[in-house]
């Protein structure tokens, strides 16, 4: 689309320029001129910013949630785009990209045995672990922070306080307030009973038992029906911390889900 | 916290590491240590804890001064410990943090977590006494140990000044950080509140701005990492950039997606690609807004979100009905299927051939038989 020419068009413009100054505004053509101006002028600070702190991001966890944390405020977020200026000069951008990687192969390879929910703690050692002894420093921070960007790639990222932390869920399964409470209530032994439900919450046995079935369902509960007293419903995602042999997927299908 | 010596090397000969946590702090009996948030390592013999700035002064006291241990769970604000009880100092002890103190324990308070596993590891350590087969000798300086070990014979008073100047030119550092940072801030607010502006303008179609500049603004904002506010296009937050990836994407995703059935999920496209880039990685939206734009551009792709959620690329020559009708023939030659034989059978993920068979479902050719069991397909005889 051209601007207007002809005198018509000429006069048009005129009068809107009048109009602007009387105002004192400024046209948004003219803005975005000005706009990149000071692009370049910021480009050059954060390059000689860059030049003197690149390494204090890298290496520096609490100094890199100071940074998120003034760009949230002022309402910038240098992880959008591994083209912007953020990632592109201080490296950010890389750092939480790869991250974002290695949180999916982790999650990709435990599925099997905890049906797509893991702790935060897990999830946190395990990806140390795959980055090795010489590797970058990695706080539960950036994790939180490269798995919020994974969200909206629509797999199903997300985030359940439990017991003072976090479950990381990476499929889709549907958990409203009812499974996450259970969770919450699950996490202390790493199993939960439908007695324990419907003591701590109060629950009916009907309710209790409909988000249990779900849990199964979805492969994020096990059902120890063998157990002293009554049947255990045990979450894999719990109960990793303690001792538990690795199981490859084929024995998992072939255990009761 | 008087039973801890300083150290100026990580391990010595005999001694083997177990396992380390970072996020530690200090506590000398219910006080917490005047010392930063460390790593703490538990090796075969010893507890050593570090502040990861000064790798030449660590603190560490001998296993076997250990009496007993136990956990304190963590609560609203407050992290999990572990509370160590240890036998008084010996006399021939090393000198350390504390000359004194009126506790017999420490504690451990892990501010990232991992207080289960260090607590296990640091019981099946005592109950084992590895120490007591494998004496350690005399310490080995390690590289950066050297310096260390020059300042020791200086004595405690040397060690606390070189701590002090190290901590003094940190903050410096740190605190210059900030201050470029925050100054950095201010100019970056600036570029923030400009773009409002404008972005206002041309909502209020105020001016006349072209489609040139509105290209140029949007990748101005893409620099700047702000949000796109004007969301007229069809194409997404797309600028330039996005077009030159859906193009590479469009070339690069064609073997792999005829090898996996025609279809991937984006979370493994996005490993996918960024594993092969190794450097100048894309981010989760530039990779979504990319794919946007295949249909535009004509590709043979194409970005498809299911109902779950679930987002995938899938190549154009695979056709819904294809797929659905081979679904439907999969199911009946077998009798009834599940997501995970599916799978097996085609050789795609679980959760790729799950949706696959709730398509079908959607489109009236399979029904299902939702129990405990699992979630199992049968074709649709009604």
């Amino acid at each position: 689309m051209r601007r207007g020419v002809g005198t018509g068009a000429i006069a048009k413009k005129k009068r809107a320029e009048a109009k602007y100054k009387e105002r004192g505004s400024v046209l948004a053509e003219d803005q975005i001129v000005q706009m990149s101006k000071q692009l370049e002028t910021f480009k050059s600070h954060l390059e000689e910013f860059a030049s003197k702190h690149k390494q204090e991001i890298r290496k520096n966890p609490q100094f890199r949630v100071q940074f998120q944390e003034m760009c949230a405020t002022i309402g910038v977020d240098p992880l959008a785009s591994g083209k912007g200026f953020w990632s592109e000069m201080l490296g950010v951008g890389d750092f939480y990209y790869e991250l974002g990687v290695q949180i999916i192969e982790v999650c990709l390879a435990l599925k099997h045995r905890n049906g797509g929910l893991i702790t935060l703690d897990e999830l946190h050692q395990r990806v140390l672990k795959g980055r090795g002894k010489y590797a970058q420093e990695v706080s539960q921070d950036d994790l939180v922070r490269a798995i919020k960007k994974l969200k909206v790639m629509g797999n199903g990222f997300g985030m359940i306080p439990v017991g003072g932390s976090y479950l990381v869920q990476s499929v889709p399964a549907e958990l409203n307030m009812d499974h996450t409470v259970v969770l919450q209530l699950a996490e202390k032994k790493g199993y939960v009973t439908v007695s324990e439900i419907k003591e701590s919450l109060n629950w009916q046995k009907e309710r209790a038992s409909h988000v249990l079935d779900h849990l199964l369902k979805e492969g994020l509960a096990w059902l120890d029906s063998q157990a002293a007293g009554e049947a255990q419903y045990w979450l894999p995602a719990l109960f990793s911390e303690l001792s538990s042999r690795d199981v490859s997927p084929e024995e998992a299908s072939q255990m009761t889900p | 916290m008087d039973r801890f010596s300083w150290t100026n090397s990580r391990t010595e000969l005999n001694e083997t590491y177990v396992i380390e946590q970072r996020g530690v702090r200090l506590y000398d009996g219910d006080e917490k240590a005047k010392l930063n948030v460390g790593t703490a390592f538990l090796t075969t013999h010893r507890l050593i804890w570090g502040d990861i700035k000064y790798e030449d002064s660590c603190l560490a006291f001998p296993l076997s001064q250990i009496i007993f241990i136990e956990e304190q769970a963590g609560g609203l604000g407050k992290s999990a410990k572990i509370v160590i009880h240890l036998h008084p100092a010996p006399e021939n002890k090393e000198p350390g943090p504390y000359n004194s103190s009126k506790y017999s324990y420490i504690k451990l308070s892990f501010k990232e977590h991992g207080q289960i596993e260090f607590y296990r590891r640091l019981t099946e350590e005592m109950t084992l006494k590895r120490w007591e087969n494998t004496p350690i000798s005399k310490p080995i300086s390690t590289g950066t140990g050297s310096q260390g070990g020059r300042t020791r014979a200086v004595g405690i008073v040397g060690i606390e000044r070189k701590i002090e100047e190290k901590r003094k030119e940190l903050d410096k550092n740190i605190s210059e950080a900030f201050e470029d940072l925050s100054q950095l801030m201010v100019k970056a607010k600036e570029m923030v509140e400009l773009s409002r502006s404008i972005a206002n303008k041309i909502k209020d179609k105020q001016g006349d701005i072209t489609e040139d500049e509105t290209v140029r603004f949007k990748s101005y904002l893409l620099s700047m990492g702000i949000a796109n506010p004007v969301t007229r296009e069809t194409h997404g937050s797309g600028t330039h950039y996005h077009l030159q990836l859906s193009k590479q994407l469009g070339d690069m995703l064609q073997a792999p997606l005829e090898e996996r059935g025609g279809m991937m999920a984006l979370t493994e496209v996005y490993c996918l690609v960024n594993r092969a880039r190794g450097m100048e990685l894309l981010s989760p939206e530039d990779l979504v807004n990319a794919c946007k734009m295949f249909e535009s551009l004509k590709l043979p792709l194409r970005l498809r979100v299911f109902d779950s959620g679930v987002m995938v690329v899938q190549l154009q020559s695979h056709s819904e009905e294809e797929m659905i009708a081979s679904a439907l023939d999969n199911v009946s030659e077998k009798g009834s299927l599940t997501a995970e034989e599916f799978a097996k059978l085609l050789g795609l993920s679980v959760l790729l051939s799950k949706e696959r068979l709730l398509l079908a479902e959607k489109m009236g050719h399979l029904c299902r038989d939702d129990s405990v069991e699992g979630l199992r397909f049968y074709p649709n005889l009604f």
